[in-house]
């Protein structure tokens, strides 16, 4: 039986030596290439090899474990150890916008960029203390299985399912597009071919062994991903503090950057725009002083990521791999730990990042700027310039202000800033790669996982023969990486802050009903239906309207005023259709005929301090409620959710002695699961 | 295909009662509910109230790092990792205790 295998297991008992080797060969090969570029190999060669040969072995290990066993395709044959699935979580985790965006935005936000940091590490100590312990228990194969059992088929399951997909499709096309901005840079193809690249290393990891594969694949990426992650910045910090401990020695940078910008500004220079003026400053406004707005998007940015991290569906599959509860509850402290290894260095990052270019860049003489420079000026799949140098004052001397960078290229540029050589870029490009595909594996899994057994085996063909099981689920596994592909390759960057989305969505949408499954005895079947449904419509629905309509949200929320500037913003937008902007223009021409929104009562609540408003962003004009970034929706959508799930909990049929029974076994960690409904048992 | 055996623990064959009496699992939850209670409180102190302190503990400097901004980039994730290293623990100690393990 799996429970007590562990031990035993050969190859379970085996696998320090297995990572170790292969870690070791990974230090082998990198030193290999480091020779080969001092004996004159071309970097495109380089490249080539660092790309192909890590795909190479992620295909090799996914290929090694394919199976045909349901439960080794779903949940690895529940026999992950706590420390490995800790790690397999970690890069489940960690996408291509940790690996590569988030020390950018720190460069950009400073202090207000770490709510990305906080967000997406304590959501862990939700996962841990409210849900991976019980789902383990439950011991089946999805989350919306959990939903399907605890509260009465498929309405409750297909629901979830529909979260899930929401949540998931999105994500999973950013991790394609990071996929593809990192070959297109380090291989030099065309953006198609790199989409095509990365479509193809996703599903020879996934496609034969499900569960199984990804999970021993994940355990190999993130080691490369770590490694990738922590030497450039160990490199860096040695050459700016002359000690090799990044996390303990940007504090001096820091304080540099503190004196630096406080320099600026005497001299009578503004930051780049998106880029903050005072770095280590909290909740300032765009004039350095304090504002409540900036401090309620922070927490409520915090919040949503937290919760977020608690529902989304392919984090919480992998802690029904491990062989127990109680090594569930260590597998997610360990997973924090690992992911904690990245998150606590991306802030180094953005301090030497930040650092060396104020010190060797700004104030010097555009045509004697570093090489680097140089070499980054050029377009990225964003439509803008990695590095754009425009000299507005046309002085030749290199402004604060004139320097503009994208965030990607913080951590993407860090080997050739620090002067390092190109084996080092070549392992930061294998490093975001191992982090993307390891992303796009897991949420492929959960999508194709939600398809083949929730919607096909538990709700069209309950009496399915095992291998048609499984064939359904390959199928439908390239079908949605095609899917994914397609999308991304034909909308490429311009989607990459839908992402953001998927937290709120799934936090609204999932967390409510699962936590209530398990904490609140008495929640319903119809209770929870609503809650999901509530949270999921009213979140999905806040963003849509906000993003793609933000005029028409002020018109009905903001007041006069706030409409006003919501017209004009309208006026000048980028992506304005030329009716909209006739309207704005019209609203603006006559400016003395607008009234407040009809609910500007519920936008203007809080007072003047959070009043709902819009800003421009993405060449849109986005609607802000009470003056909350629309990337916190789910700030609204959270609490509705356990709202409307204990109010309709008090007024329908409370849940049968079979149910509380079934919740009564969940939250104890011995013995087997007595299910309400034996419809829903495995097998 | 082996997958009953597999799946034992849930499978059809596999005792159907409680695995603990009543009364056990109820002092269990009680329990367990309050250790998850402190966590959530230990969370909540490490997620929030203490960034609300941070424009007034920032002009301190250790290291460099002014306080507030170490706290949200680097001391909240070390008392998430401690917290939940602790709660592993806690939570083994309060399974033995009740009897309440896996075996």
């Amino acid at each position: 039986m799996a429970q007590s295998s562990g031990d035993k297991d050969p190859f379970i008992g085996a696998l320090g030596k297995i990572y170790a080797g292969y870690t070791g060969g990974f230090v082998i090969f990198v030193i290999l290439i480091a020779i080969l570029e001092q004996m004159g190999v071309p970097d495109r060669i380089l490249g080539y090899l660092f790309v192909f040969l890590t795909i190479g072995v992620y295909a090799y290990i996914g290929i090694i474990s394919r199976t045909a066993v349901v439960s080794e395709y779903y949940v690895a044959g529940r026999r992950v150890p706590a420390i490995y699935n800790g790690m397999a979580t970690g890069s489940d985790w960690m996408s291509a916008a940790s690996f590569i965006g988030m020390a950018g935005s720190l460069y950009a936000l400073g202090y207000g960029g770490l709510a990305f940091i906080l967000g997406w590490t304590g959501g862990y100590m939700l996962v841990a203390i409210l849900l991976a312990p019980y789902l383990r228990k439950f011991g089946q194969y999805t989350v919306p299985d959990f939903l399907g059992a605890r509260y009465g088929g498929n309405l409750a399951r297909g629901i979830g399912v529909v979260v899930l997909i929401t949540a998931s499709f999105v994500y999973v096309v950013a991790q394609i597009v990071g996929v593809g901005i990192i070959t297109q840079r380090f291989l030099d193809v065309s953006f198609a071919v790199a989409v095509f690249l990365g479509l193809a290393g996703i599903l020879v990891c996934s496609m034969l062994g499900g569960m199984r594969a990804v999970t021993w694949t994940q355990v190999a990426q993130y080691i490369i991903l770590i490694i990738a992650y922590l030497i450039p910045a160990i490199l860096m910090s040695v050459k700016v503090t002359g000690v090799p401990i990044p996390q303990l020695m940007y504090g001096f940078a820091l304080e540099r950057i503190e004196i630096l910008e406080q320099g600026f500004r005497a001299a009578g220079m503004t930051p780049p725009p998106g880029v903050t003026g005072w770095h280590t400053a909290p909740f300032i406004g765009a004039n350095g002083q304090f504002s409540m707005s900036a401090m309620v998007n922070f927490f409520a940015l915090v919040f949503c990521l937290m919760v977020g991290t608690a529902a989304l569906p392919h984090i919480l599959m992998r802690y029904f791999t491990t062989p127990s509860v109680k090594e569930a509850r260590q597998s997610v402290a360990w997973s924090l730990f690992f992911i904690f290894l990245l998150y606590f260095t991306a802030p180094a990052y953005a301090a030497f990042g930040k650092l060396e270019i104020y010190q060797t860049v700004i104030g010097q003489p555009i045509n004697a700027l570093p090489e680097w420079i140089k070499n980054w000026q050029l377009m990225s799949p964003y439509g803008v310039n990695w590095i754009n140098v425009v000299d507005v004052n046309r002085d030749g001397i290199l402004q604060w202000g004139e320097f503009r960078i994208h965030p990607d290229v913080v951590v993407l540029a860090t080997p050739e800033i620090a002067g390092l050589p190109y084996v080092i870029a070549g392992l930061v490009a294998a490093g975001g790669l191992a982090a993307a595909l390891s992303t796009a594996d897991g949420l492929l899994l959960a999508l194709a996982n939600a398809l083949s057994h929730d919607v096909y085996y538990k709700m069209i063909d309950r009496n399915a023969p095992t291998a048609k099981r499984l064939v359904i689920s390959r199928v439908l596994l390239v079908i949605v990486a095609l899917l994914a592909a397609w999308t991304a390759g034909s909308m490429g960057a311009d989607i990459l802050f839908l992402v953001a989305w998927a937290f709120s969505i799934a936090a609204a949408g999932l967390f409510a009903a699962l936590v209530m499954g398990v904490w609140y005895k008495k929640t319903t079947n119809a209770a929870a239906c609503w809650g999901m449904a509530v949270g999921y419509i009213v979140t999905f629905g806040y963003l849509m309207w906000t993003e793609f309509s933000g005029l028409g949200f002020i018109e009905l929320f903001g007041s006069k005023e706030a409409i006003l500037a919501a017209a004009r913003q309208t006026a000048n937008a980028a992506t304005a259709s030329a009716e909209l902007k006739a309207y704005a223009a019209g609203l603006v021409a006559n400016a003395g005929a607008i009234k407040d929104g009809a609910m500007s009562w519920i936008g203007n609540i809080w007072g003047s301090q959070l009043a709902t408003d819009s800003v421009v962003l993405r060449g849109r004009v986005v609607g802000r409620l009470w003056g909350i970034n629309n990337i916190s929706g789910g700030i609204l959508g959270v609490p509705l959710s356990f709202l409307t799930i204990w109010l309709v909990s008090k007024f329908t049929t409370p849940p049968s002695q079979a149910m509380q029974d079934f919740i009564d076994d969940i939250r104890v960690p011995r013995g087997g699961v007595r299910l309400a409904d034996k419809r829903e048992a495995v097998e | 295909m082996p997958l009953v055996e597999e799946e034992g623990g849930r499978a059809p064959g596999a005792p159907q009662g409680p695995a603990v009496d009543a009364a056990t699992a109820q002092a269990y939850w009680k329990k367990t509910s309050g250790l998850m209670l402190t966590v959530l409180a230990i969370w909540f102190f490490f997620s929030f109230a203490i960034h609300f302190v941070a424009p007034a503990i920032n002009p301190i400097h250790i290291l460099g790092f002014p306080l507030g901004f170490y706290f949200a980039a680097q001391g909240s994730l070390i008392a998430f990792v401690v917290a939940l290293f602790w709660f592993g623990k806690r939570q083994n100690e309060i399974d033995e205790e009740f009897g309440v393990q896996e075996d």
